[in-house]
């Protein structure tokens, strides 16, 4: 892996011009979990997307890029809230999709490295419709991982999972993907407070930073300081427009 | 079992009602068989029967591969290339306006009476189903995926032959189904328009001669074939989606 860039992203979204969001200003710092929370239709995901180089629908009037001025094209890896996983392949096959779609060798070590990590070993062979829920988001991220990029986006990927399966993933992801620059769009003040170095507040009125507490991440969901920090960021989505 | 025993049971309704059908309308024998008769001629011209469903069936058979096949590169080329889209596409809307069964007497006139012209007439019947419904299918593409291959910096080709084509599997599926029961109409129109073998051939033959129950026998052979070939089809493609 590269060493992780910084993500910013300014201005304002149009699609067929109707306002989308903006004016925003939006920074990612380098190697850390940024969350972006608000409420869903914000924008949020149209932010996301514009980094990851996709939305061709939306205007953007404005810049979006990486702090160190290279394009970001093969510096990003995608997780959305669908594990957008391959009904054909296997768990090993969907990955190494990555290295299949560029035409490389599929590197089968790392990739059973990683789906043990991810707690999936005794799995690889199985079709993604014998797995669970929380088992395919742990395939999608292996695959995440597979792609070994320096910047992350994550699109609400844990939202559609049980509580408890929520929190494991949680903490999965934030261990595995700790080091790098990370934006992770969710709607859920609780996912926030665990798990953001830094949470940017996305409402209408535009963005501001609600500084978390300090110490590590996953931060501990019933401690005292996350429930009260998870109060804030909800009392704040609750008087935004 | 259940699906046999109900199958077997529509079936002896069917053949209950049609022996009531004859008895009771009186019908003459030249008119309407009954199945008792039918079954009968079946069995006492099996070889002749035998002879000229050997000859449909590989007309069927070699029409619904060749067609099939032309059909899966013809969705491909269609998907995969936006300026093929624009040129070929009208023809082929076009050429839908013509009943293939018009081109029947010309297909005889240039591929003569053997084999040829109802290989012919099957792969035409067939194309247009086969590549349609898979170029639709190769056309609809869950966006998550595309988008995914995408920032996995895929080129076009491999997202084509990696994601749209298996995801596109089952429209193809469901186009060779369609094929399965447009083939044999194919090969029976074009050995009606000019043949010396095959069922289509020996009904026109029974009924020119007033041999009705003959004519039913072939009919029936044919759609039991047709029948097969369907459910075979319908197996092939189950089972290829699942492994
Ligand atoms: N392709 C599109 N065409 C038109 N409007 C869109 C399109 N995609 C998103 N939108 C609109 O843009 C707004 C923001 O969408 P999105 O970025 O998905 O919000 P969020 O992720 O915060 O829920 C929504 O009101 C949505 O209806
Ligand atoms: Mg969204």
């Amino acid at each position: 892996m590269t060493a992780a860039p910084a993500l910013h992203l300014s201005g304002c979204a149009t699609i067929d011009g109707a306002p989308i969001f903006g004016p925003v200003s939006v920074e990612v710092p380098r190697g850390r979990w940024t969350c972006l929370l608000g409420p869903s239709g914000v924008g949020k995901s149209t932010v996301l997307r514009l980094m990851a180089g996709l939305g061709d629908e939306v205007t953007l009037e404005g810049t979006v890029g990486a702090g160190d001025g290279a394009p970001l094209g093969a510096r990003v890896a995608l997780m959305a809230q669908s594990d957008l996983l391959l009904p054909w392949l296997d768990v090993t096959g969907n990955v190494t999709l990555g290295a299949r779609l560029r035409g490389q060798p599929p590197q089968l070590d790392r990739a059973r490295a990683v789906i043990e990590q991810v707690g999936l070993t005794g799995h690889a062979a199985k079709r993604p419709d014998a797995l669970s829920g929380g088992q395919r988001q742990r395939v999608a991220l292996a695959r995440t991982l597979m792609e070994d990029r320096p910047v992350v986006l994550l699109d609400e990927p844990f939202s559609a999972l049980d509580a408890r399966s929520r929190a494991l993933m949680q903490d999965l992801a934030a261990t595995l993907l700790a080091g790098r620059t990370v934006l992770h769009v969710t709607h859920d003040a609780a996912e926030a407070a665990r798990l953001g170095h830094n949470v940017l507040l996305m409402t209408q009125g535009g963005i501001t930073s609600v500084p978390p507490p300090d110490g590590p991440t996953p931060r501990q969901f019933d401690a005292p300081e996350t429930l009260e920090y998870q109060g804030r960021l909800m009392r704040l989505l609750m008087v935004a427009q | 079992m259940m699906a046999v025993v109900r199958i077997a049971g529509v079936t002896l309704l069917a053949l209950l009602g049609w022996q009531a059908v004859v008895t009771l309308a009186e019908l003459p024998r030249f008119i309407l068989p009954g199945p008792g008769l039918v079954f009968t001629t079946l069995w006492t011209s099996r070889a002749l029967i035998t002879e000229h469903a050997l000859v449909t069936a590989t007309e069927v058979l070699l029409g619904l591969g060749l067609g099939a096949a032309l059909g899966f590169a013809s969705a491909i080329l269609l998907a995969a290339s936006p300026a093929a889209r624009s040129l070929l596409r009208p023809i082929l809307v076009f050429s839908q306006a013509v009943p293939v069964f018009a081109l029947a007497p010309i297909l005889t006139l240039w591929l003569g009476y053997g084999l040829l012209s109802k290989v012919a007439m099957a792969l035409l019947i067939i194309y247009f189903p086969v590549t349609s419904s898979f170029f639709d299918a190769l056309m609809r593409t869950p966006p998550g995926w595309l988008e995914l291959a995408r920032v996995m910096n895929a080129t076009p080709a491999r997202i084509l032959w990696r994601i749209r084509v298996p995801a596109a599997m089952p429209g193809f599926a469901s186009g060779l189904r369609l094929a399965a029961v447009y083939a044999p109409i194919g090969a029976i129109i074009g050995e009606w328009v000019g043949a010396s073998r095959g069922l289509g051939y020996l009904m026109l033959l029974a009924n020119g001669r007033a041999k009705i129950d003959l004519m039913f026998a072939a009919l029936l052979v044919l759609a039991v074939l047709t029948l097969l070939l369907h459910a075979s089809i319908d197996a092939a493609c189950r089972r290829l989606w699942k492994s």
